[in-house]
């Protein structure tokens, strides 16, 4: 199988090697970007392979875990106008809003469908026509070119009963956010994969340079991500600050340009809420004037209030690297994956679920 | 007849319920004990069986009804016949409950009860009292059926995770999720181009021959929803014990990983609905390995982990080497799948 080559354990062993003899003796502060990453460091096992003083910590990498409440309440509302259908991917039903998750809405009679894909909402607008479909749009730039195409798609059949809630978020602007903090040292960026294969890995250029961090992409398989790993370590011995590319057979340095090109076409950057980062300028999509009326807040004129975290839900501090999941006080105690108060506990990617699933709740 | 469909009047208690029983569902089922059509069915065997009875009861909703290597007919038997399988209980004999969906088609039904009547002979064990109910349209998916099973455990035996003791080690039959992955490409949400055959087998066999080679093995669970993660926590918490599993011993097949890669997965919390989680003695092992091993339904068997007297926590070594924790999986994204 292609995929034994990167799960080949004598070249992870060699790696494992390589990093522990190269790593600097002071601390060194690694932030892998991409939920994916996260968990696939979990679930390999990768932490335990590290020598002392690395640390891997975990970004705002998760779309579900950075969508404000303020989505959430506002998808919840619309729930409740006649006729509508809120439709969104799996693990956005599980996310608590103030009161309740769409998930219990649902059981209370909402009419809340999970999607495998953005393309069955147009079929489903098609086949009832007398509903309104709403669709809850999250994800990053990997998600970000399918949305739009079917905004696109929307638009050319002319299709009166589907719109979107738009709360897609772009990774560049959160990295330089982070950077720009200066609440965390990070001494380099473990790129996220997926996101590279559209925006292209010339697009850290600017963090590189600008905040003086090593920036290298790593695809999903162990040898990959230690790969990633082993090229930051060189560049923090050598204090050096480029972007690299470990994932050369899937990214590009320009990326996806058909995909960035439908992405532009559709959406347009705004200031935006992440979830208990705040809001960072320019980090969110919205849909172009000319397609305003396919807006879910436009169409039935919402406006999102921005609502403060659960009470001690520390998700913003592990969003943004300051803490780990197990250092939370409500973790694995108040907040379970069976009770979640936080995101970064609610999706399959959010790093305290990772830690609970892979790494235990720390009081067995 | 194959063009006749199952209408509500085959489920009022008058002569098209009567009809439907006897031309259709008793002829398959072809026993004397049912052919009486009696409210109730005595189970001969179990006077002179000599051990203590169990009883188990599931109910079946798998959509798609039919997939590869399987249909919800052959999952309603072997499901019930391998919870009786975890106490190593013989099956003496099993009850049918079927719920049908107005409009659903007789040659289909037929189809079902074949494949039930194919598994159940296969065990051997008989259906022997059953009940049919039909409701209107949309108000299930086709036909939704519930078995009993009544076994008996040969004297001596008593299986369960309390006798679970440190330095046991942990067997299983075969390669694990692909009953799962197999409902999963089968249902098309993903449109993955992949055929997968579900395990979906009774094991009442594999654990007659288990327990006349060792029958000091500690306990048995069928793996199905929630997979071997979820009976090896289990295990962990009846026994107060640790267990390690390795990741190197534990069987995949490479298009179940794939899809598991693809939907981001975990082989081990995937279900099974032929795979049996043998605890046993580890001076006991290679005896119990060759008894599962000569069953049809056990020629991949392998010790996969440890039974250890450290924190009570499942964990897997790795294939680099590290270990990590597994938890209890908290819940399946996907409903019917069993």
């Amino acid at each position: 199988m292609e995929l034994d080559r990167y799960r080949d354990r004598e070249r992870v062993r060699e790696l494992t090697q390589d990093i522990a003899r190269l790593c600097p003796s002071a601390t060194v502060n690694i932030m892998e970007v991409c939920g994916t990453h996260t968990t696939a460091i979990a679930r390999y096992g990768l932490r335990g392979l590290m020598p002392d003083g690395l640390r891997l910590i975990s970004g705002p990498g998760c779309p579900v875990c950075v969508t404000p409440t303020s989505i959430i309440n506002a998808a919840q509302m619309l729930s409740e106008v006649p006729g509508t259908v809120i439709s969104t991917f799996g693990d956005m039903m599980r996310v608590p809003g103030t009161d309740k998750t769409l998930e219990e809405r649902r059981a209370d009679g909402a009419d809340v469908r999970v999607l495998y894909s953005v393309y069955d909402l147009l079929r489903m607008a098609e086949e009832e026509p007398e509903k309104n479909f709403i669709f809850i749009s999250v994800g990053f730039e990997t998600t970000t070119p399918s949305i739009a195409l079917s905004v696109l798609e929307t638009a050319q059949r002319g299709l009166r009963n589907v719109c979107f809630l738009a709360a897609n978020r772009l990774v560049i602007p959160a990295l330089e956010a982070l950077c720009a903090s200066k609440e965390i040292s990070i001494d380099g960026f473990l790129c996220p994969g997926h996101v590279s294969v559209i925006i292209g890995s010339d697009a850290y250029k600017p963090v590189a340079r600008q905040f003086h961090i090593p920036c290298v992409v790593g695809g999903f398989e162990p040898v990959d991500m230690l790969q990633a790993i082993y090229h930051l370590i060189m560049q923090i011995r050598e204090g050096e600050a480029r972007v690299e590319n470990a994932y050369t057979r899937a990214v590009k340095g320009e990326g996806n340009s058909k995909a960035l090109e439908v992405t532009q076409a559709v959406f347009e950057p705004v200031d935006a809420e992440w979830r208990g980062i705040g809001t960072i300028p320019l980090s969110g999509l919205k849909l172009r004037q000319e397609y305003a009326h396919l807006d879910a807040l436009e169409r039935f004129d919402v406006k999102l209030r921005s609502i403060p975290e659960p009470r001690g839900c520390r998700c913003g501090d592990v969003l943004k690297g300051l803490l780990i999941p197990p250092e939370c006080p409500l973790f694995g105690s108040h907040c379970n994956p069976a009770s979640p108060v936080g995101p970064c506990m609610v999706s399959s990617e959010g790093s305290c679920a990772a830690y609970y699933k892979y790494e235990g709740t720390g009081h067995a | 007849m194959h063009r006749e469909k199952v209408l509500l009047t085959h489920g009022s208690g008058g002569r098209r319920t009567r009809d439907l029983i006897e031309k259709v569902i008793v002829k398959i089922f072809d026993n004397p004990v049912l052919q009486r059509l009696e409210d109730s069915s005595v189970i001969q065997e179990a006077r002179d069986s000599g051990g203590a009875l169990v009883m188990t009861t599931d109910s079946y909703v798998v959509s798609p009804l039919f997939f590869p290597g399987g249909d919800i007919g052959k999952l309603s038997i072997c499901g019930t016949v391998n919870d009786l399988a975890t106490a190593a209980a013989r099956p003496l004999a099993l009850s049918v409950g079927l719920i049908i969906e107005e409009g659903f088609p007789l040659a289909e039904l037929e189809k079902v009860l074949q494949s039930m009547k194919h598994t159940a002979d296969r065990v051997p064990v008989s259906l022997i009292t059953g009940d049919t109910k039909v409701v209107e349209r949309g108000r299930a998916d086709g036909v939704y059926i519930s078995t009993t099973g009544v076994g008996v455990v040969p004297e001596g035996v008593e299986l369960s995770p309390g006798h679970i003791e440190p330095g046991d080690l942990i067997l299983i039959n075969g390669p694990l999720g692909n009953h799962e992955a197999s409902i999963l490409c089968a249902r098309k949400d993903f449109s993955l181009d992949v055929e997968i055959v579900s395990d979906c087998a009774p094991l009442a066999e594999l654990m007659r021959l288990v327990i006349e080679a060792v029958p000091e093995a500690r306990c048995a669970r069928d793996p199905t929803r929630g997979g071997i993660a979820s009976v090896l926590t289990e295990m962990v918490e009846h026994s107060g014990l640790g267990i390690t599993i390795d990741e190197e011993q534990i069987p995949v097949e490479e298009q179940v990983q794939g899809v598991c890669d693809i939907l981001g997965m975990d082989p081990l919390m995937m279900a099974n609905e032929g795979k049996m989680v043998v605890v046993v003695p580890g001076d006991s092992a290679e005896a119990c390995l060759a008894a599962m091993r000569s069953a049809p339904a056990g020629k991949e068997s392998r010790v996969i982990g440890k039974v250890h007297s450290g924190k009570p926590r499942l964990t897997l070594r790795t294939l680099y080497g590290t270990t990590r924790m597994i938890t209890m999986p908290m819940g399946n994204q996907l409903p019917r799948i069993c």
